[in-house]
């Protein structure tokens, strides 16, 4: 027998096992894993796809992927969601992100605005280290992390009496939700840090009851407020201003010279004012969320 | 009709008072985070430092009760913990935005500001939650040989209510209440436990008192 017949069998012998271990066959190779003390961060590569994971074990949904082949493509409708916020401010010159997740954001937002200062809030140095070495995050006299809970920043950011017109909240993981950052009295310290016209844009969840008590306390701050979704997507993303909002053809407008920025990261702008809705569509009668009242987590089965 | 004994149903009472004890201070210590959040947020160490002073206090309060017990231990005095209790726990509603405001504004690292918040809205209350235990295993142990026994009693009703308190707390409790109102209502359980005991305690021993009789 010959060493390639030899090979060549043990290769099907060994094809034979992973398919007999179907599970191991399809399970994503874990690249990865980082301790953290909140909670080990896997990381993963299947198909093209890196994945940032919370608790591979299970089966946790990916909390940020990339394409390996293009990595400024956003996966996730969610991310792709992030930049309707750009329609209602086009020009940011500070950003603000709470929560960092693979980087993909802040990355973006640099490519397309290299003067604007970005500063990014993650509670967990483990998620910094990770976004660093396996999805190219990149940081910069530019582009600034903060390993910090984001309602601590906050709040000393307006103490301090500093600006931001362009900030995203998106320090859900959907398996925990940092209650303290859902409440009225935390999206009156984010107006508080909100240039007159600056705009939140924040990730959060489309079902279940906490969407209904999410909405209405959204709407006691900062008023009418931009409801947006995509279809094939658990998440909603809510856009909100201090001063009235753009219509519809200020958005459309603003929509044009975007697009092209914008396609390289699959974000088909074009489409995202029609999908941008004021009209309430939630519980009116539900509870706002405030700093004694917050039992998010349980309002999320 | 047969009434209990007066003795009987201030044991009784003492080993509730131990249980609703251990409930309450779970209940607060859970509240604490969410108390916290707003001003230090719920990394890691916020809970750590929550937990450290809790233990701290409890383990001195352990302490200093166990050293009471051994001087003229009554029913009054231990009755006297649960109204002081009660009293050092008001702050906690009416001065925590104050204290957190005035340690966040003059502490810049988060971990020894949650510390230090928590030293000063939890210490003393917890302290004297601590010094029940052991003052109820003296006023109910009545010989050497019973002494474990009713240490282990003690040790398992109030651990017992603070399972049930954490429960409780986390899962129903903040969602259907704010937390001042389970505040309110963890400063009642502490004054009924309080106020259990002194009067069971002042019940005449008299058989003609009407209260305790013995009908047989």
């Amino acid at each position: 027998m010959r060493i390639e017949d030899v090979i060549c069998h043990w290769r099907q012998f060994s094809l034979m096992l992973l398919a007999l271990l179907g599970v191991q066959a399809q399970a994503a190779e874990v690249l990865h894993e980082e301790r953290s003390v909140y909670r080990n961060i896997f990381v993963t590569e299947e198909g093209g796809r890196r994945c940032l994971l919370f608790n591979a074990v299970r089966g946790e949904r990916n909390q940020t992927c990339m394409n390996t082949a293009n990595p400024r493509e956003f996966v996730f409708h969610y991310a792709k969601m992030t930049m309707a916020g750009l329609l209602v401010n086009p020009q940011p010159q500070n950003i603000l992100i709470a929560g960092l997740g693979g980087g993909t954001l802040p990355t973006a937002l640099h490519e397309m605005y290299p003067d604007a200062n970005i500063e990014v809030l993650e509670i967990d140095q483990a998620v910094v280290n990770v976004a660093r070495d396996f999805f190219h995050y990149v940081e910069n006299e530019k582009v600034v992390t903060h390993v910090v809970d984001a309602r601590v920043f906050i709040k000393r950011a307006g103490l301090a009496g500093r600006k931001f017109d362009f900030i995203v909240l998106d320090a859900f993981t959907g398996e925990y939700i940092p209650e303290h950052m859902l409440t009225q009295e935390f999206l009156e310290e984010v107006k508080q840090i909100l240039t007159p016209d600056g705009v939140v844009v924040a990730n959060t969840f489309s079902t279940s009851a906490l969407y209904d008590h999410e909405s209405e306390t959204y709407r006691a701050v900062f008023g009418d407020f931009f409801n947006m979704k995509m279809s094939g997507s658990g998440n909603r993303v809510i856009i909100a201003q201090q001063q009235p909002l753009p219509d519809a053809g200020v958005l459309r407008a603003n929509a044009q010279p975007l697009h092209p920025v914008l396609e390289p990261y699959a974000v088909n702008i074009l489409e995202f004012p029609a999908r941008m809705s004021t009209r309430p569509d939630w519980d009116q009668s539900r509870r706002v969320l405030t700093d004694q009242f917050s039992p998010a987590n349980l309002l999320g089965r | 009709m047969t009434s209990i004994s007066r003795k009987a149903l201030l044991q009784n009472i003492i080993v509730a008072a131990a249980f609703l004890n251990g409930f309450v201070i779970m209940t607060i210590e859970l509240l604490g985070g969410r108390v916290l959040s707003p001003y230090f947020g719920t990394s890691v160490y916020v809970w750590g430092s929550i937990i450290t002073i809790f233990m701290l206090s409890l383990s001195l309060g352990y302490l200093w009760g166990g050293r009471l017990s051994s001087r003229n231990p009554n029913p009054d005095t231990f009755a006297l913990f649960f109204l002081a209790a009660a009293i050092l726990s008001l702050p906690i509603i009416f001065v925590a935005e104050w204290t957190m405001t005035q340690v966040f504004l003059n502490v810049e690292d988060p971990r020894y500001g949650s510390l230090i918040a928590c030293t000063l809205l939890y210490f003393l209350p917890i302290f004297f939650m601590g010094m029940v235990s052991p003052y109820s295993i003296r006023l109910l142990v009545s010989s050497e040989e019973n002494s474990g026994r009713m240490a282990g009693l003690l040790y398992f009703v109030s651990t017992l209510g603070s399972a049930l308190g954490t429960l409780m707390t986390s899962f129903y409790f903040v969602l259907w209440f704010e937390i001042d109102t389970i505040m309110w209502g963890s400063i009642a359980a502490l004054l009924l436990c309080g106020a259990g005991v002194a009067l069971v305690h002042r019940i005449p021993v008299n058989e003609a008192s009407g209260v305790h009789r013995d009908e047989n």
